[in-house]
């Protein structure tokens, strides 16, 4: 397997992706919570002051007056750090947002574990889980570059709310340029039938890298990112559900309430049974570190996948 | 509209509003009762609305933030045509769109509103939105005093007047009271007027249950160029009837049969009192606004 070629951070990506259709569409608008640096909208900032709106350390305003601001049109992104956007903002984004069916763009940016060692506080382990529990919000998750300018693009004329979840890493390439991307449909990244990966956002590389150790070792790993949480790809993650004999689900997230819940939840439901394991950061007091650190404590590494998929894998021929 | 005719529909209103109230079996009487005056002048007299097009985009646009005094707006709604009076009766029955907390699934409502100190930053965004591509139309909101204990309602506060939106006026419908008692009690306000100036906003104090002078008050909008308008209207939570006036109790309380028969006998002796102070003018109004 040739190495995942380095790209840039999914952040970096959104904000280049979004300066570029800004300039061309006055209508396009970005409300931020004194957090142009970590969302990298200083350039923005600098070059289309009258479509940046400063709202201040006040997550609960910033999703109100993006709501007023979609209410009358406009192309509103709502870009705050993903651990305050979701929790200090959640009732305007249930209310003013979802419940009043206003198409904001709410992009929670350094999501997961990306501020590592700034600790809990700082990271946002609860966000699908929450965001899912509410009616009328889509929630999408890149996983590289090519996903994360996709959706922007797919962002602008969404018709309804929608949750952009975006890391602060460079992330590996993953996609052709050419590759096919729509909200809603998993992609497939790599294709196999013994075991699958189906993992989301920056966790997705990993779980790459864990399949190619997996096909040296001659067994055969699929990887689906599930880069759309809502509306949930329910027919493909069915057929390769069907196809393998285990399935790991890889996120950053709690392990309550995110994509190895949706996953378990659905393939209870459908009666299709694999060796199932939901990889997430578990139900404890978060070990302290880097979100590589992070990643590696709880085994989201590719030795770590693999190992997770080989014991899985084991465990069903020892039942059989 | 004549001083007159707003003092007849407020007390028409407030009928309504009682009856929709017993009818339904819920709702929020004393709050509804205290912002009818408020909502009979925006309506009727100041913002420029089309109820056969609600979704006019140079309308003027108004959130309700304290949401839980629907009935109010309902009735008020239903009066200027925005849906058959009607409607008024299917209130909180099972699959109607007329719940307990206003949605846009009712025609003429801009917002959903319910939970507390969300209507002005929602009315911010509208605001700034207007002002960013030149419109002439004005945003008001309603607020509760209860509500102003929010801490969303400062965070909101505070942009409106750096964002100098003078297309923003903001009426607080102070009645003095919340669910448990005095607001002063609960969690004290005041100085309120001094509070709201250091914010940033040019501030006026009214009797928010004086139609007069509410028309008065909202003609001298915006009270100063570069700043949102804040009115603090001084109203009686049950105003209009005496038994659920200043009561913190009637904040949600249901009038019985007995309760409404006596209600609305007093309010009859308002409208004989209306029609003596207007004697020529009566015959135009004594008909029943056909409302409820």
């Amino acid at each position: 397997m040739r190495p995942l070629q380095l790209g840039i951070p999914n952040q970096q990506v959104f904000s280049d992706t979004l300066l570029e259709l800004a300039k061309r569409d006055r209508n396009i608008l970005v409300v931020t919570s004194d957090s142009r640096g970590s969302g990298r909208l200083v350039a923005f900032g600098k070059q289309l002051p009258d479509q940046i709106v400063e709202i201040g350390i006040a997550e609960q305003n910033l999703v109100g007056v993006a709501a007023g601001l979609a209410a009358e049109g406009k192309c509103v992104f709502a870009v705050s750090p993903a651990c305050f956007l979701t929790a200090r903002g959640l009732e305007q984004i249930k209310n003013d947002v979802a419940y009043s069916d206003r198409p904001v763009k709410l992009v929670g940016i350094s999501a997961g574990v990306s501020y590592g060692a700034l600790g809990s506080t700082h990271h946002s382990l609860h966000d699908l889980a929450v965001l899912q529990a509410i009616n009328n919000i889509d929630i999408v998750i890149p996983a590289d570059n090519f996903e994360t300018r996709a959706a922007v693009l797919a962002a602008i004329s969404h018709p309804r709310p929608l949750y952009l979840r975006l890391g602060k890493k460079p992330m590996h390439h993953l996609h052709a340029p050419d590759a096919d991307f729509t909200i809603g449909k998993a992609s497939r990244v790599r294709r196999g039938d013994d075991v699958a990966f189906l993992a989301t956002g920056e966790t997705v590389e990993i779980a790459v890298q864990a399949a190619d150790l997996l096909v040296e070792r001659g067994v055969g790993a699929e990887v689906l990112s599930i880069h759309t949480l809502r509306p949930f790809d329910e027919p493909a993650v069915l057929e390769v559900a069907r196809r393998v004999q285990a399935i790991v689900t890889v996120e950053e997230h709690s392990v309550y309430g995110g994509l190895g819940s949706r996953v378990a939840t659905l393939l209870m439901q459908a009666g299709v049974t694999p060796s199932l394991r939901i990889v997430g950061i578990p139900d404890e007091y978060t070990y302290t570190g880097s979100q590589m650190e992070i990643f590696a404590h709880y085994g989201i590494t590719p030795s770590g996948l693999a190992t997770t998929a080989e014991a899985l894998l084991e465990g069903k021929r020892m039942a059989a | 509209m004549q001083i007159a005719e707003l003092e007849y529909k407020s007390i028409q209103y407030r009928r309504a509003i009682l009856s929709s109230i017993a009818h339904a079996g819920a709702g929020h009487t004393g709050g509804s009762l205290s912002c009818t005056d408020i909502l009979n002048v925006l309506y009727n007299h100041v913002m420029r609305v089309d109820p056969r097009n609600p979704a006019w985009s140079e309308r003027d646009r108004y959130i309700h933030s304290k949401g839980h005094s629907v009935e109010a707006l309902y009735v008020v709604l239903a009066d200027k045509g925005f849906f058959p009076a009607e409607k008024l009766k299917t209130m909180n029955r099972g699959g109607s769109h007329w719940v307990g907390h206003p949605t846009r699934k009712v025609p003429g409502i801009e917002q959903n509103t319910g939970a507390l100190g969300h209507g002005l930053s929602v009315a911010v965004g509208m605001a700034l939105a207007a002002r960013m591509d030149g419109r002439k139309h004005r945003v008001f909101t309603l607020l509760g005093d209860g509500e102003l204990t929010e801490g969303s309602v400062w965070e909101a506060s505070m942009s409106a007047a750096f964002y100098r939106l003078d297309n923003l006026v903001v009426i607080v419908d102070r009645n003095t009271l919340q669910i448990t008692g005095r607001t002063e009690d609960v969690m004290a306000l005041e100085p309120l007027e001094e509070r709201f100036t250091a914010f940033g906003y040019a501030v006026r104090t009214v009797d928010g249950n004086d139609v007069a002078a509410l028309v008065d008050i909202f003609a001298q909008t915006p009270f100063a160029p570069g700043k949102p308008s804040m009115i603090i209207a001084r109203t009686t939570k049950g105003k209009g009837v005496s038994f659920i006036e200043d009561a913190a109790e009637w904040h949600h309380h249901v009038p019985t049969a007995d309760e409404l028969a006596r209600a609305l006998a007093e309010l009859d002796q308002a409208e004989l009192r209306w029609q003596e102070r207007y004697a020529t003018i009566t015959t135009r109004h004594s008909e029943s606004t056909g409302l409820f």
